[in-house]
């Protein structure tokens, strides 16, 4: 029930600013100069009526009761699972991911180490997980418990180092993948997120190779999603980057995703964590 | 005989094991992508031009000179001028192509009509308040350069293949990679380029 009326509002409110931008658009058009930033702004706006009913919170709430529920083969719960802090420390976790693992011997986002979590410890096959796609079968309660730890970590500073070997080497094939071009247009992250004040149309793209833009863009993912209605992770969030960027399908929890996680987290150092964020 | 052949087994082996000594890097690359749709993995496999413009240190005009010299000569060897010597083709259906940013990705259809994106990078016609500044603003265009032979054939040859110019500019190859067709770049030349375009009013 409290879905529902969650959803209904926002909905309205979606109706509501595609009302003022085309509003804006229309006043624009007949002046002939629109006014710099103006529609931005706008979208500024709806940003701040909606922060008050982000979704995530419903992913959040289902999340806490999947972390908490014993389930899987091995019927046990997530809560022995060691994000980092030790089996079970969810508070704070995610500020340090991602980051090396002995058991396993890889540096892990969030979303590899609760995949390794649900193999060993509930007995899960990883592989179901891998090929599920988004917000299906096991992937989607993955996804919830990730909007669940996440927001454990709100209002945190980001705190990902690359001190172990493997941490260095994750951040530096994260760098040369993030600056790799390939595919139809030679597009590489680079070409849209290496340098300041640059837009897409009407959406500013973040500066990620700098502090203050890395931020921006780690401290802000995961996120619930409008435009598609979902909550989407970061893996999820990185898949979209890599599809618009003309590339072949970054496979989930590859090394590849993980490394220019890493990349990024590592740049935004001392930002805060403000997700799950909510975007257009 | 019987020795060239395993003189010629073992250089092949020997080319093969040079190929499969992949870097760390390498490594991480081919394993963790997948093919999608019309989205195969050979979009990993560089050319000239992306493996210079993959070092962050050729960006923005850096690096050796004489290779980016070398690989914009080449990009520009590969532009065929319009094969009915048409330059300009129809603006309205130049801004339609301009505004549509489809195409070329694992969700689109394979063999639909790509869109040229214009408008997610370039101001073009001011009406328009919703556009992207990766490129410069193109409003009037053509009023401000002239309609000259050598603008005309210099701004065919920049959407064609923007690295014969700039091998690190951020510009797709619309004509060298087939993301337009030739019609299709007539259309949005004479966007850009006919007098009676809103463009260069």
């Amino acid at each position: 029930m409290k879905t529902r009326i969650l959803y209904g509002v926002i909905i309205g409110l979606f109706a509501v600013l595609q009302g003022c931008s085309s509003s804006a658009k229309n006043e624009a058009s007949t002046a002939a100069a629109p006014a710099g930033g103006a529609p931005t702004d706008e979208i500024e706006k709806y940003r701040a009526m909606i922060a008050d009913g982000n979704p995530a919170d419903l992913y959040e709430a289902a999340g806490e009761d999947i972390w908490k529920k014993p389930m899987g083969p091995k019927n046990v719960s997530l809560q022995k699972c060691d994000l980092g802090m030790g089996p079970g420390v969810v508070k704070g976790a995610y500020t340090q991911l991602p980051k090396y693992f002995k058991d396993t011997n890889q540096v892990q986002d969030l979303e590899s180490r609760l995949v390794t979590c649900m193999t060993k410890l509930q007995g899960y096959d990883a592989n179901e997980i891998i090929k599920a796609g988004f917000s299906k079968g096991k992937r989607k309660d993955l996804e919830a418990v990730v909007a669940y730890v996440v927001a454990e970590s709100k209002g945190m500073p980001i705190n990902v180092v690359a001190k172990h070997p493997k941490e260095k080497q994750a951040y530096q094939m994260g760098k040369e993948s993030f600056f790799y071009q390939g595919g139809p247009m030679d597009f590489s992250c680079a070409s849209c997120h290496a340098s300041n004040g640059k837009r897409i149309r009407l959406q500013d793209l973040p500066n990620l190779t700098e502090q203050k833009g890395a931020a921006l863009g780690w401290g802000y993912w995961p996120a619930y999603r409008v435009s598609s209605g979902t909550f989407w992770t970061m893996q999820r969030r990185l898949n979209d980057c890599y599809r618009q960027q003309r590339f072949p399908e970054p496979i989930y929890i590859s090394e590849d995703t993980i490394a220019v996680s890493m990349y990024m987290a590592v740049n935004a150092k001392g930002g805060t964590m403000n997700a799950p964020g909510l975007k257009r | 005989m019987k020795n060239k052949l395993s003189i010629l087994a073992f250089t092949l082996l020997a080319v093969a094991g040079t190929v499969s000594a992949a870097t760390p890097f390498e490594k991480m690359m081919s394993s963790s992508f997948q093919a999608k749709g019309q989205a195969g993995l050979d979009r990993l496999d560089q050319d000239a031009a992306q493996k210079f413009c993959s070092n962050p240190v050729n960006l923005d005009g850096g690096g050796d000179p004489k290779t980016r010299e070398k690989i914009q000569k080449e990009n520009m060897a590969t532009i065929k001028q319009p094969s009915d010597g048409k330059y300009l083709g129809d603006w309205k259906s130049g801004e339609k192509i301009a505004q549509s940013g489809r195409g070329a990705t694992w969700s689109d259809k394979a063999g639909s009509v790509n869109g040229g994106g214009c408008y997610n990078c370039h101001q073009i016609n001011i009406k328009e308040v919703s556009y992207g500044n990766i490129g410069p603003s193109l409003w009037n265009y053509g009023k401000l350069r002239g309609y000259s032979k050598e603008v005309v054939e210099y701004t065919w040859n920049r959407i064609n293949n923007s690295k014969a110019y700039n091998v690190c500019s951020n510009m797709p190859r619309f004509g060298h990679f087939k993301l337009l067709n030739e019609k299709q770049m007539q259309d949005v030349m004479a966007l850009l380029l006919d007098p009676e375009s809103p463009v260069n009013k």
